[in-house]
């Protein structure tokens, strides 16, 4: 880890902004230690002549001076630090955004118009066969990156910058001015200051490798407790539950033994940089002291090499207690950087002006009045996704046509939901093509040159676990039309058999749902998000296990709504079994990627 | 939803985490001690090298120096060695504390066994990194403070022996910087960051919901417009944050101040002073090169206050669990559950988990005889978890009863019912340890052979002998990582049978694994339990064919209850929930 990510004062300007504030409040404090050091030792040496106060008012006045405008600095860098830190967070926030999201936001360097950036489907479980479908896999990652992540940044700019640019500006202004005073002082200071960060180094790199090699037995020993806790029901259950208070000290105190020892040379690098910086400031004084008998040199330089010695090493000192703290700011960083590295899989680059016009002229216009749906055909299409060997989806060639039901059926992990992935555009194929035909099969287009967002405007998607936002039933439901009018949202939920139970909550179709809709059951987040469905009155229908874990009642209502929303459109449901073949026209079975048998 | 409790108050949290560290209050006050000789040196470093120069200007025999010199280099080695060893004293009491607090708090979870909170992962997490908190308590929250007082205090009667005016000085100088300011440098930070933690509370529900919701959103056209909502979160939080950087930087700004105020302070009442001749040149130096070194002192507190306050927070919260009362009665007699038959007979049971929470059972009766196996069935939230709970001594009947061998479970002691009534709970845990560990919870005594014996039950052994060279010996990993979903049931499941209970109770034991898993590990489940009476909670339907009884369980009451077959050709829940359309001639209606 660098102190200083050059990627950092790249990716935000802010950065930059504060980077010079933070050089220039540097300069200034440095200069500030100085005089300081000069006055004080007038003063003293003044006194130490007879001088009294009115002789040495002048430098006494600088004094409090100097002391006033070394506040305001402090004040003004920590307050300048911190707003360049929010704007630092803010515009690193928002290029992960824009990143994750394909979105292009205000403000972001990120994405050329025309094409989106990569889209939020890359990192999607919902195109992964193996996952329950939880969403974006890493999505609670992601947010905690995004906000306490890069909170820690605060401690970075406003901590621990500023000081790494006093320690490279005020040992070389201390060594300077000390120099012209007293070589031999001068002497002490340059080799002891740079001595610092290169045990420091040796000693963290020490304490790294003892700490890798004790990893597995530290993280077992310091996990013990939380497991122990974590399983108290299980232990009680056995009525074993008593016995561990034992084992729990025992493994606690195995802990404190392999901790310290680690602890021990850990500890030397702060003990390097106390002993050669107190060590180099007593034997400069022991020295000027010496030299100061012996007549060799004047009392106010004795001083001012005095005063200014430890300030030789105090950034340093304060730049090595700030270390662990920043770098986790800095290390959030990088984890941003790379998250904005990882390439998404799939098509690179915009698509041409012919490939788009075949692909437009493969769709009937967008279909709220009664147009007919496009008939989808699956050209031996294979899909492998990224990181992966296994095919989800090998060879499979099938038709959906246009106003009729089909029912993908088989074994969890089998495909269904790489098919479906497919169709919504989440996942292109790795082989074969999907075309897009009119109904009479004519003006036959490869799938990815119609634009996605006009393909995915077709289509309504019920998941298996439909996700609703904390905001109102009506926003929920108006996912898909954000302009749709109240009376058209209830039409919908009446059709979806949703109106009864939003009408009993609170405040109806205004209630908020609480996060991820914690207010409603499985079986009426379920009959929500067909109410989307059916006020996207869409010509293709996907739906995904309607009813799996659903208890009956709610099992019979949201089949009575899927029922309604497959009349007369393409519909395509998968589903663990065969309950559903009464509802569609066909039936296809897929396993281990493959179609079997139709029906 | 929580138990009830009583309400600790947020000072007493602080007070009683400190009570938990006074075992160790000697190694402790070591450690401050060398705190105080390190930070002290570097105070007296400079005092003493003050005192070195002036006298030197003097031009004295070199005699006069020469324990000015000495001490001036001892000075300069203790400071380091010093500093070092008092951090490995306090961390060393640290982590003795640690221990005691721990067994503390364990001791205290496992006799009150508050274990609905241990329905949520973060809650225990919380609860275990509560505890630790203790640490920090005493490294970084106690020592610092203690320290700067014992160095302070010796700084300011060195100030105040030298000239009374500039000892006081100091010493406002100190409580200035090292107590006021921090305190009103938090007290000011404290709006801001109420207002920034609500800001950042909103962005970061609008970005998990667009990053969970994500798939949701781009199918259906919505995903510019949250972002747009997380963009302006995120402006939000980026206003506060800008507008209050105004208020933060108080701190830094007085602290300077103060420092550099006091410093100018003692060299003006010096100045003064030796012009009035009530002090030398000599020690004039020494009390402004003192004063300028002192405020090494106050340093680490500023971020004490906030440690504090994190510690604070974290024992009100551990106290809150620990004060809770035990939830279940009994243990105080004496009486052993009967040999032979032990029937189990539940009537008018009654149970909630708070008094204005709904009934979490509401009446439910139940029989469940030797040798026979039954499954409560209903979806969830139904209250048949609750059931389990009862049956496994977590939970006290609030009403009605609960009978094994003809008498109630609460008038035995909790540990003789687990006894005879164990199996596999909600969630069973999967100790970070060996397959051979994770099995002998439910039997300490048993021989290698008896566990494979209960892995072969599980039907669990073969692949254990396939796939783990080192067999019983394999560490499963946290959680047992290490095993798949079906495995992890398999090993709860083995766990249930080498416990050898007389009812076996089977919270869930499928939950969460894909229908393939779940069905093969019902069916060896089913198997196993063959001729033990068995109680299975369950939320669906595999398996239920072989069962002797079933009850189904709606809103904590017992819906319908009689076998498979008798359930099936009755129209009702049962019935439907297996997709068959009601009975000719009931008048309802079917789908298509």
């Amino acid at each position: 880890m660098r102190p200083l990510d050059p990627r950092l004062v790249r990716a935000a300007r802010a950065v930059r902004t504060h980077l010079a504030v933070t050089v220039a409040c540097g300069v200034a404090v440095t200069g500030l230690v100085l005089a300081q050091a000069w006055l004080l030792a007038r003063v003293i040496a003044g006194t130490h002549a007879g001088e009294g106060l009115t002789e040495l008012s002048g430098a006494i006045t600088a004094v409090a001076v100097v002391a006033l405008v070394r506040a305001a600095l402090a004040y003004g860098a920590e307050a300048a630090a911190l707003h360049s830190a929010a704007r630092a967070k803010s515009q690193l926030r928002r290029r992960l955004i824009a990143h994750v999201t394909g979105v292009r936001v205000t403000g972001s360097p990120e994405s050329a118009p025309g094409e989106r950036g990569p889209g939020p489907v890359w990192l999607s479980g919902r195109t992964d066969p193996d996952d329950e479908g939880a969403g974006t896999p890493r999505a609670g990652e992601l947010a905690t990156l995004a906000t306490r992540g890069l909170d820690a940044l605060d401690d970075y700019f406003a901590r621990y910058l500023p000081q790494l640019v006093l320690a490279v500006l005020v040992p070389l202004a201390v060594l300077f001015v000390v120099a012209r005073a007293d070589w031999i002082s001068a002497l002490v200071i340059a080799l002891t200051v740079p001595l610092i960060p290169v045990f420091m180094a040796l000693v963290g790199w020490h304490t790294q490798a003892r700490t890798r090699r004790q990893w597995r037995l530290l993280n077992r020993l310091g996990g013990h407790f939380l497991d122990v806790v974590e399983g108290l029901p299980t232990l009680a259950v056995f009525r074993r539950a008593k016995a561990q208070a034992a084992i729990i000290r025992r493994i606690t105190d195995e802990h404190r033994h392999a901790t310290m020892g680690t602890l021990r040379v850990a500890f030397l690098s702060a003990f390097v940089l106390e002993l050669l910086s107190t060590l180099a400031v007593a034997l400069v004084a022991v020295e000027i002291g010496l030299r100061l008998m012996y007549g060799m040199l004047d009392y106010e330089t004795a001083l001012l090499v005095l005063v200014l010695a430890p300030e030789a090493y105090l950034p340093l000192r304060e730049v090595g207690a700030r270390f662990h703290a920043s770098m986790e700011g800095v290390a959030a960083a990088e984890q941003v950087f790379a998250v904005l590295d990882e390439k998404p899989p799939g098509r690179a680059g915009p698509l041409s002006e012919a490939a788009l016009r075949t692909g437009a002229r493969a769709l009937v216009r967008p279909c709220r009045d009664g147009c007919a749906a496009p008939r989808i055909r699956f050209d031996a299409v294979s899909l492998t996704y990224p990181g992966r060997t296994a095919l989800a989806l090998s060879e499979v060639s099938l038709v959906i046509r246009p106003g009729r039901g089909l029912l993908l059926t088989g074994p969890s992990g089998s495909g269904k939901s790489s098919l479906l992935a497919l169709l919504l555009r989440f996942a292109e194929p790795t082989g074969g093509t999907i075309l897009v035909e009119r109904p009479s099969g004519e003006g036959g287009a490869p799938l990815e040159h119609v634009p996605v967002e006009r393909w995915r405007e077709l289509i309504a998607w019920v998941p298996q676990h439909p996700y609703l936002f904390d905001d109102t039933v009506l926003d929920n439901i108006r996912l898909g039309r954000p302009d749709a009018s109240v009376s058209e949202v209830r039409r919908a939920a009446e059709l979806a058999e949703a109106h009864d139970f939003v009408s009993a909550l609170p405040q109806g179709y205004g209630t908020r749902l609480g996060e991820r809709g914690a207010r409603l059951s499985a079986g009426q987040r379920q009959r929500v998000a067909l109410a989307r469905a059916f006020l996207r009155d869409s010509p293709i229908v996907l739906l995904d296990e309607p009813t799996a874990h659903l208890d009956p009642d709610n099992a019979a209502a949201v089949r009575t709504a899927v029922a309604r929303l497959l009349e007369g459109r393409t519909g395509v449901v998968v589903a663990h079994d065969t309950g559903w073949s009464d509802l569609v026209d066909e039936t296809v079975r897929i396993e281990s990627g493959r179609i079997g048998a139709m029906t | 939803m929580s138990d009830p409790h009583p309400v600790v108050h947020p000072n007493r949290g602080l007070r009683r985490m400190i009570a938990l560290a006074r075992p160790r209050g000697a190694r402790f006050a070591l450690g401050v001690l060398l705190g105080a000789l390190a930070t002290g040196s570097g105070v007296a470093l400079l005092s003493v090298a003050a005192w070195l120069l002036a006298t030197a200007a003097t031009h004295p025999p070199i005699t006069a120096l020469s324990v000015a010199v000495v001490a001036t280099r001892a000075l300069g080695v203790s400071r380091g060695v010093t500093r070092y060893l008092e951090r490995l004293v306090t961390h060393d009491a640290a982590f003795r504390t640690l221990a005691d607090v721990r067994v503390r708090v364990y001791e205290r979870l496992a006799h009150s066994e508050p274990v609905r909170r241990f329905r949520s992962g973060d809650l225990v997490s919380r609860l275990v990194n509560d505890t630790d908190a203790t640490q920090d308590l005493l490294v970084r929250g106690l020592t610092p403070p203690l320290v700067s007082v014992v160095t302070g205090g010796a700084v300011v009667a060195l100030g105040t022996a030298l000239l009374v005016p500039g000892g006081l000085l100091l010493a406002a100088g100190l409580l200035l910087a090292g107590l006021a300011v921090p305190l009103f440098a938090a007290a000011l930070g404290r709006a801001p960051g109420r207002r920034q933690a609500a800001a950042r509370g909103e962005l970061s529900t609008t970005l998990v919901d667009t990053l969970y919701g994500a798939p949701d959103l781009v199918a259906y056209g919505a995903m510019e417009r949250a972002v747009q909502r997380v963009e302006r979160a995120d402006a939000e939080l980026t206003r506060v944050a800008e507008r209050d950087a105004v208020l933060l930087g108080f701190g830094a700004g007085a602290s300077a101040l103060v420092a550099g105020g006091t410093v100018w302070g003692t060299l003006l009442l010096g100045v003064a002073a030796v012009e009035g001749g009530t002090l030398g040149a000599i020690p004039m130096a020494v009390l402004v090169l003192t004063a300028l070194a002192a405020f090494e002192i106050v340093a680490p507190l500023p971020a004490v206050a906030a440690r504090l306050g994190a510690v604070r927070a974290a024992g009100t919260r551990l106290f809150d669990v620990l004060d809770t009362e035990p939830v279940v009665r009994g243990g105080g007699s004496e009486r052993t559950v009967p040999e032979g038959d032990l029937p189990l007979r539940v009537r008018g049971l009654r149970v909630r988990y708070g008094p204005d929470e709904p009934w979490a059972l509401d009446g439910v009766d139940l029989d469940l005889g030797p040798g026979r196996r039954i499954a409560v069935l209903g979806p969830s939230g139904s209250g048949k978890s609750t059931l389990a709970a009862v049956l496994f001594r977590f939970r006290d009947p609030d009403a009605g009863t609960v009978e094994l061998g003809g008498v109630d479970i609460t008038a035995y002691p909790v540990d003789e019912v687990r006894g005879a009534v164990s199996g596999v709970p909600q969630d069973p845990h999967i100790f970070a340890s060996t397959l051979r560990e994770n099995l002998r919870l439910a039997r300490p005594g048993a021989d290698d052979a008896e566990l494979w014996a209960a892995l072969e039950r599980a039907r669990l052994a073969e692949d254990v002998r396939e796939t783990m060279p080192e067999g019983l010996d394999t560490e499963v990993g946290a959680h047992g990582a290490r095993l798949s979903g079906g495995m992890r049931r398999r090993l709860a499941l083995a766990r249930a049978l080498l416990a050898a209970p007389r009812i076996l109770v089977l919270d869930e034991p499928t939950t969460h694994l894909d229908p393939d898993a779940r069905d093969a590990v019902l069916a060896d489940l089913l198997a196993a339990s063959e001729g033990c009476a068995t109680l299975l909670i369950t939320h669906d339907l595999a398996g239920l064919e072989r069962m002797d009884e079933i009850y189904v369980i709606v809103d904590g009451r017992v819906l319908q209850h009689g076998p498979h077959t008798d359930l099936l050709s009755r129209d009702g829940w049962y019935r439907r929930a297996h997709g068959l359309p009601d009975l000719p001639g009931q008048g309802l209606r079917a789908v298509r």
